[in-house]
């Protein structure tokens, strides 16, 4: 029986970015994965490191997180493909437009950079979308990078600094005092952490996760050039929508000169199949904001389950109900951009210290607080 | 733009034609999909206007007046639902709603990775062979084929007769198995004949078992091999290499549908159903066994999609042709020396430019893919997915949706096929 001060368990962004930061502070951590190091819904998503400010809680996560990828970036190899090459939220129409100025002064307010752009310098920056577009708001230091590289780069310092890396080990049962693996075996823990994304129910039930899936396309290398990530601002209405597929516009450079195509949400959905007559909705969608997308060529289309919670916030903290087990688990569809940020909020209530940000919005205590689910949002 | 049939053929080399035909001959409505302009597939390529092989020329000639429809230059990139296929075009793309298929897309050649494989002049033995029917000049060119199976004597005398000098035939078999394979085909007469013709044409050309090219070398092009004959190196100069060892069943049709494999070829049952019902398979995807054993299959499967009775004479024919692909498995399976050739710069995949190196760490295909990007390019893993495979044991993942890089266009479902269309039963 090997003895942690803290097991992991699970191996996608959020769960290496813990075991990183933990095993900076000295803690001795095993990182225990099912199958291999960012390669489930991490490798699903596109890596848009993006400041969202739908809520006062997600703005302040995700604009403290993006902060923190800026500060490791020139840390990361190459092959993460970090690149800040901002995110521009395009204005379809005036109502739209007028939303941007709120949005504006919400970001500068959390100290996110942003500006407006009309659409004659929406056009300048971006000449490949298609005409009729009132503007944007350009948030320049939202960033992209390939997350399954981003977790192993995690995961291998960890390991580096003494942290035991277990691939391909699926656990059978969380317990007060260690985690039980499917082998049998028993790793001896003080402290567990739940960072397994949509599987996390499995292993603890009653966890307010369910998946929502989406689907994402990728084109050959060789793409018209886009410059920025490029979301539409209805995205927020689809994205939001708790009921029945939608779809939105999002399209990502790469570094490879690839398109990264996205977005669809199915709620409640838990299949990996693609689905036919929802990529082509948002395919469609796409092409009324790229024309000539039709004739790209698509090289790979693929599905990936978000870890959704009912109010969009992750389970960052302690069970209340179990003081053994700390929760970092559904981040939707903001693992990569949250996964900073979440890694310290944990990390530091672990270690019994003050965070950055108030870590209560956050607090699994929202849905299981002892006396009974309720519900902290308006 | 939508097509209806009672049964969509996907393939036209000898398995599709013969399915084609017996089918179209009992009254199905027959559409047969290929991705090649001609019908004819690899083995019969460019047959349709020569008409030099009198087997070809007659399955040409019976599926011409069969009443099956072709559709050149068509490939099947996606299965949206069951019974329905999309298909791409050279510029438009259009939706297949069948009510049985059969899938018989063949086989390409696998490839492994030695020092200096991807040297333009390195092509495939087949490949090179492709090349010249379709006008490679070979006049006078001095060229090494290495390989394995009846395939290299093949390309051999195809390149001899248009003026290529065959420097070398490398058979990486071993000369037991190799000769235990050649007895073998007594069984087999026609095959037997097949390869007397072909020897006696070559038979000046150096060959040997046990050999095998273990590096290509060149500035910018191909210059010379390096070849291991029976523990010796020699050292040849040459101006085109086929290099390549056996062929694989080009299964991701097969497996986009949703049919089970085992073992490198599709699951079957004694009427060549897979296990996605109304869905057959044959030809190379039921295991390697060649032109014989792609009619035979294709016969029957074409039989049973037109519940017709089989004759007792096709069911034995079938045993046959099972035995000798057995055979031809054995003899083909790559020597373990094959799979040590590659150095830690050679590419393993060519589309994304991966060395052998950056595998390091690697423990599966999965994590090779997204830590590497082996096999994320264009040829979606097709070569060095096969290569790896072989090299360490590495099995493929599923496959999606387009199965073959295609217009984003063609991905989007016709208007008039919805998913809410009554099924056939």
């Amino acid at each position: 029986m090997s003895a942690f001060d803290c097991v992991i368990v699970g191996g996608g962004i959020v769960g290496a970015a813990l075991a990183d930061v933990l095993s900076a502070e000295g803690v001795s951590v095993a990182l225990v994965e099912a199958r291999s190091i960012g390669t489930g819904t991490t490798a699903c998503g596109m890596g848009h490191l993006v400041a969202m400010d739908d809520n006062a809680a997600e703005l302040a996560l995700t604009a403290w997180s993006v902060a923190l990828w800026r500060e490791l970036a020139p840390g990361l190899p190459r092959t993460v493909e970090y690149d800040a090459c901002g995110t521009l939220w395009l204005a379809a129409d005036d109502e739209e437009m007028a939303a941007v100025s709120a949005k504006v002064a919400n970001y500068r307010a959390a100290g996110v950079r942003a500006e407006v752009l009309d659409s004659a310098a929406l056009y300048e920056a971006e000449p490949a979308l298609a005409p009729g577009l009132v503007g944007a708001l350009r948030v320049p230091e939202d960033a992209v990078l390939y997350p399954p590289l981003a977790a192993r780069t995690f995961a291998l310092r960890a390991q580096a600094r003494g942290a035991r890396l277990m691939t391909g080990c699926p656990v059978r049962e969380l317990r007060p005092g260690g985690v039980v693996l499917a082998n049998g075996e028993v790793l001896a823990a003080r402290h567990i952490v739940l960072a397994a994304g949509v599987a996390s129910p499995l292993l603890c039930p009653g966890l307010p996760i369910s998946p929502r899936k989406g689907h994402l396309l990728i084109t050959r290398r060789g793409a018209p050039v886009v410059h920025h990530q490029l979301v539409e601002l209805g995205y927020l209405k689809s994205a939001h929508g708790t009921d029945g597929a939608s779809v939105a516009f999002n399209a990502q450079p790469r570094v490879t000169g690839q398109l990264l195509l996205g977005s669809s949400r199915q709620p409640g959905d838990g299949t990996r199949e693609v689905d036919a007559a929802l990529l082509e909705r948002m395919l469609k969608r796409a092409a009324l904001f790229l024309p000539g997308l039709d004739g790209l060529q698509a090289l790979r289309v693929w599905t990936g389950l978000r870890p959704a919670t009912p109010d969009g916030l992750p389970l960052l903290g302690p069970h209340p109900e179990k003081p053994w087990l700390w929760l970092a688990c559904g981040h939707e569809g903001l693992g990569i951009t949250t996964a900073t940020g979440s890694a310290r909020l944990v990390a530091d209530q672990l270690l019994g210290r003050a965070s950055v940000i108030d870590s209560r919005p956050y607090s699994p205590a929202r849905f299981l607080s002892a006396s009974g689910p309720e519900v902290a949002h308006a | 733009m939508r097509e209806v049939c009672d049964l969509v053929v996907v393939g036209a080399g000898p398995g599709g034609l013969a399915a084609a035909c017996r089918a179209a001959e009992a009254g199905l409505d027959v559409l047969v999909l290929d991705a090649q302009p001609e019908p004819g597939g690899q083995v019969w390529r460019g047959e349709a206007r020569k008409g030099s092989n009198r087997l070809a020329r007659r399955w040409l000639t019976r599926f011409s007046a069969s009443g099956a429809r072709f559709r050149p230059g068509a490939r099947v990139i996606a299965a949206p639902e069951p019974g329905v296929l999309l298909v791409e075009e050279a510029s438009s793309s259009f939706a297949v709603r069948y009510g049985r298929a059969v899938l018989a897309t063949g086989a390409r050649e696998r490839f492994l990775p030695f020092p200096g494989w991807t040297l333009p002049g390195v092509l495939g033995v087949s490949g090179l062979q492709v090349l010249v029917k379709d006008g490679l000049p070979i006049e006078g060119k001095r060229v090494v084929l290495a390989g394995t199976g009846p395939l290299l004597l093949v390309a051999a005398a195809t390149i001899h007769a248009h003026g290529g000098e065959v420097l070398y035939i490398a058979e990486q078999a071993s000369a037991a198995s190799h000769w235990g394979f050649a007895l073998q085909l007594w069984r087999q007469p026609a095959k037997l004949l097949q390869g007397a013709l072909m020897s006696a044409k070559l038979v000046s050309v150096p060959t040997s078992t046990d050999a095998w090219v273990t590096a290509a070398e060149g500035e910018r092009r191909l210059e010379a091999v390096r070849l291991s004959v029976r523990g010796r190196e020699e050292h040849l100069h040459c101006d085109y290499l086929g290099a390549a060892y056996g062929l694989v069943p080009n299964l991701e049709v097969a497996r986009l549908l949703g049919c089970e494999t085992s073992a490198g070829a599709v699951v079957v049952d004694d009427r060549l159903e897979t296990r996605v019902p109304k869905v057959h398979a044959v030809g190379e995807l039921l295991g390697i066994g060649g032109v014989d054993q792609a009619l035979v299959t294709g016969a029957l499967a074409g039989l049973v999609a037109a519940e017709q009775p089989v004759p007792l004479e096709l069911e034995r024919s079938w045993h046959r042709v099972r035995t000798f692909a057995a055979q031809l498995a054995r003899h083909d399976a790559p020597r373990a020396e094959l799979l040590r050739l590659a150095a830690p710069d050679t590419l393993l995949c060519r589309c994304e430019d991966v060395p052998m190196s950056a595998l390091e760490g690697c423990q599966n295909l999965r994590e090779a893919r997204l830590y590497a990007r082996l096999g994320m390019g264009a040829c979606q893993g097709r070569t060095c997915g096969t290569a790896a495979q072989a090299l360490f044991g590495w099995s493929g993942e599923d496959v999606r949706p387009p199965c073959l890089p295609a217009r984003i266009g063609s991905l989007r479902l016709p208007s008039d096929v919805s998913s809410t269309h009554t099924r056939e039963s």
